[in-house]
């Protein structure tokens, strides 16, 4: 199944497949930021493949300057039973990705989740609210530069 | 007494006017007809820290906004400062209903990244314990939800029946909440006869109770009219909305993992995956039902079919040995020590393992980059997304179902807000 759908994933997309590989039978499969919702839209609405679950989105922080940060979107297909792993970086300086919310609604809270959490910008995106983390919140907590203890004045406390 | 006296012409006055045919009281809204109303977070029917933001025409819901994050703890981020033996813990306050699913579905997710495989007695207990775990936070479900549209008395009896289960939890696991009970590779402890004569027990006089239970609810005229056509969700948008487990089956679509893809022994298991058309609060309710049904008929085959052995796969480098040989044998007294400081030895990769736990699809995201620890962990929690359905759910609803149709979501906060 992997090999055909990366056979079909080639054939429509060419070089825009940047990179695939196979780990204990899992496909991931890595496209470039700008062909990201037409590659999804594609496995979505082909019949033979139908992957319209999308699982789960969510981000990466790679911490290196080429490829910092990753979005990676888990697809299910029901009537193959079967699962992907399509994924895209954006670089240190340039943290706009396109939103998949017109391709599944579910991504809408995944995307605001990944917002909130690394700051990767969804374009598009109808609501990019922060999802846990109070509005006011500077920081994106899971980002690798961002310490486990926390930053000491990064939330209001009450005053002595 | 002085200021009554000083009312009374001011009542007659008004009564005057009531009696009058020709009166009528015209007031402008500076609201227009429309309310906010603030649900939550701390409210006793919104199962845990979920905040609402409903805007109601009237009694009618327009539209609403759920808001999360009370119960954000940071289990990512803490995934990634903790080796893998180390957050087996934390995953039992994800969905603090079900810690035994959890601590499955995580200990599983790395032994597919490590490559490691539990042995056939282990696999069976964790089925058993995913089942048990399955009807535990069913009960619950079917406790609160019942008592949410009035009827306290399946309140009682549901809970009287959890509490059974939390007694063979506290048996088996040596806790009725936080079990923290598999491990990568194996389990904490072996089953014994006691427990598994419990949980026999419990097969044999379960089903005779979940009926009292149905009784009291089936032909229950408020019960019906209270939850029959209310939230309403179509299969095509629960689908485009990622909602998964018996609030997907509840709308006619017969997706479920432990069938779909099966994991552990759920191949060699016979058992029907219940559909449910109307995708309704009823049809979620009857659904549910089934599903308890189904989880014991899995029950009785895994205990007829529970295989002697070890309990632990044969990888003394990455399996934790037992305690007793720790004390007492040199090898193994260097492998928990390695083992527990150094952690588990992963390959470098990424994997997405998922199990149909009893809320739906949890699923664990790991990247690897062979240290002890995760470089990143994500956690696909099946009650954040179901969420995700309430505002159309509830779009059109009565502002007396809202608590009927949160309830039928049966979301629980510890996974939502991780």
């Amino acid at each position: 199944m992997n090999q055909r759908i990366l056979e079909k994933l080639r054939q429509q997309f060419g070089s825009a497949i940047l990179e695939s590989n196979e780990f204990r039978g899992e496909l991931t499969v890595v496209v470039p930021k700008d062909r990201v919702v037409e590659t999804c839209r594609f496995l979505k609405s082909d019949s033979e493949l139908r992957f319209d679950l999308l699982a789960d989105l969510c981000g990466i922080d790679m911490y290196t300057p080429a490829k910092r940060y990753g979005v990676i979107y888990n697809l299910y297909s029901l009537k193959n039973k079967h699962r992907i792993r399509l994924k895209t970086f954006t670089e240190e300086g340039d943290l706009k990705v396109p939103t998949v919310t017109g391709v599944w609604a579910t991504a809408n809270w995944h995307e605001r989740e990944t917002y909130d959490m690394f700051g990767i910008i969804f374009t598009g995106h109808p609501d990019l609210r922060r999802m846990y983390m109070p509005e006011e919140f500077e920081h994106y907590p899971l980002r690798k530069d961002f310490p486990l203890m926390g930053i000491p004045g990064s939330l209001p406390l009450p005053k002595k | 007494m002085e200021t009554t006296l000083h009312d009374i012409p001011r009542k007659t006055k008004i009564l005057q006017a009531l009696e009058d045919q020709n009166t009528s009281v015209q007031f402008d809204d500076p609201l227009e007809s429309d309310m906010i109303l603030n649900m939550g977070p701390q409210h006793p029917a919104t199962h845990g820290v979920l905040r609402l933001l409903v805007r109601l025409d009237g009694e009618t819901v327009m539209d609403c906004v759920p808001e999360l994050g009370y119960l954000h703890r940071g289990y990512e981020k803490l995934a990634e400062n903790c080796t893998y033996h180390e957050f087996i813990p934390h995953t039992d306050r994800l969905d603090y209903l079900s810690p035994l699913s959890n601590n499955t579905a995580y200990v599983m997710a790395v032994e597919k990244l490590a490559g490691i495989e539990a042995p056939p007695r282990a696999q069976y207990l964790r089925v058993i314990i995913s089942e048990l775990a399955r009807v535990s936070s069913h009960l619950l479900w079917l406790g609160t939800q019942a008592m949410d549209v009035g009827a306290l008395t399946v309140f009682m009896w549901s809970f009287r029946e959890r509490e059974k289960l939390y007694d063979i939890f506290e048996n088996l696991t040596g806790a009725r909440f936080t079990t923290s009970y598999a491990r990568i590779g194996g389990l904490a402890n072996d089953m014994t006869p006691e427990v598994a004569q419990m949980i026999w027990t419990y097969i044999k006089e379960f089903p005779a109770n979940l009926l009292e239970c149905e009784k009291l609810l089936n032909t229950n005229r408020i019960f019906v009219e209270r939850t029959d056509g209310i939230g309403i969700i179509s299969a095509e948008e629960a689908l485009d909305l990622g909602v998964t487990g018996p609030n997907l089956r509840a709308c006619g679509v017969e997706h479920d993992l432990r069938r779909a893809n099966p994991y552990l022994v759920y191949d060699k298991m016979d058992f029907d995956v219940p559909v449910f058309e109307g995708g309704d609060t009823l049809a979620r309710y009857y659904q549910r039902m089934e599903e308890m049904k189904e989880s014991m008929k899995i029950l009785r085959q895994a205990m007829e079919q529970l295989p002697k052995g070890e309990i632990h796969a044969g990888k003394p480098k990455d399996v934790l040995p037992r305690k007793q040989q720790v004390y007492t044998k040199m090898e193994e007294l260097i492998h928990d020590f390695m083992l527990i400081n150094f952690g588990v030895s992963t390959p470098t990769g990424e994997i997405y393992h998922a199990v149909e736990a009893p809320k739906g699809e949890l699923g664990f995201y790991i990247y690897s980059n062979g240290e002890a620890c995760p470089w990143r962990m994500k956690i696909r929690s099946p009650s954040f997304v179901n969420l995700q359905a309430l505002p159309l759910m509830l779009k059109g609803a009565m502002i007396s179902d809202v608590v009927a149709i949160i309830g039928s979501i049966d979301p629980v906060m510890g996974e939502a807000d991780k």
